[in-house]
């Protein structure tokens, strides 16, 4: 059983503090994935933990300073308590990166490997073709399509000149 | 700083103003263009066909070529 304690000032880590008991057996470890994480994400606004979790000197008397009047703080001081909380602005968020450029690269250079593969299995994997694909056979394939007038409208044998026996111009 | 307070309301309906009549008036541009552009033709090219055509001397052509299993050329 977890001992949770409450979760104070836009939630600290503070289930990292607390102990987990097995049967007498001893602790258990806290993994770090376990735990709630910070992520910049345009459809979660308030993630689970701030961004900055080990606070500097400074910042922890910024953080005093923020108990009192807000009227109180410099713009500065407002930013910088903005940025301990976050990592991210929403503008920063939707910036765009130099991600693509990784990505096609990326993509290229597998299809270039999977090419050369295919290469290879050309070469010494596969037999050779079946006799339907030698070039007399492939004639007397389209001469036959001709003789039964295969999409004589539009297609192969509307191409074809039967009068002269040759391809219309 | 203070900035200006960013648009909380109507974004989609914003969204939309904009693209639906775009997606309209491409989407007809697409109807029209397929339909003088390939069946219109089609058509044409169907009726050309069928003006001039010759199903007896078709067949027979066709025979003597050897194509059919019912009937086989004439002189087997």
């Amino acid at each position: 059983m977890l001992a949770t304690r409450a979760l104070r000032l836009l939630g600290k880590r503070a289930i990292s503090t607390s102990v987990c008991l097995r049967g007498g057996h001893g602790v258990a470890k806290i993994e770090a994935y376990t735990l709630p994480a910070y992520f910049d994400r345009r459809e979660n606004p308030l993630p689970d933990i701030c961004y900055v979790q080990d606070l500097s000197a400074e910042q922890v008397s910024l953080k005093e300073k923020e108990q009192g009047s807000w009227a109180a703080l410099s713009n500065e001081e407002k930013v910088a308590l903005y940025r301990i909380s976050f990592k991210q602005s929403f503008a920063e968020m939707g910036e765009a990166t130099a991600e693509w450029k990784t990505v096609i690269g990326g993509v290229l250079f597998v299809v270039g490997i999977t090419g050369l593969i295919v290469l290879w299995q050309r070469k010494y994997v596969y037999g050779p073709v079946p006799h339907t694909f030698d070039p007399e056979w492939k004639a007397k394939e389209l001469q036959r399509m001709l003789d039964m007038r295969m999409n004589p409208v539009e297609g192969l044998a509307a191409k074809w000149d039967s009068e002269n026996k040759q391809w219309k111009k | 700083m203070s900035l200006q307070k960013p648009l909380m309301r109507g974004l989609l309906a914003k969204r939309l103003r904009f693209h639906v009549p775009i997606a309209f008036a491409l989407s007809m541009l697409a109807a029209v263009g397929w339909k003088y552009g390939v069946t219109e033709p089609r058509k044409q090219a169907y009726a050309d066909f069928y003006k001039h055509y010759d199903a007896t001397k078709e067949f027979t052509s066709m025979r003597e070529a050897g194509v059919f299993e019912s009937v086989r050329p004439t002189g087997e």
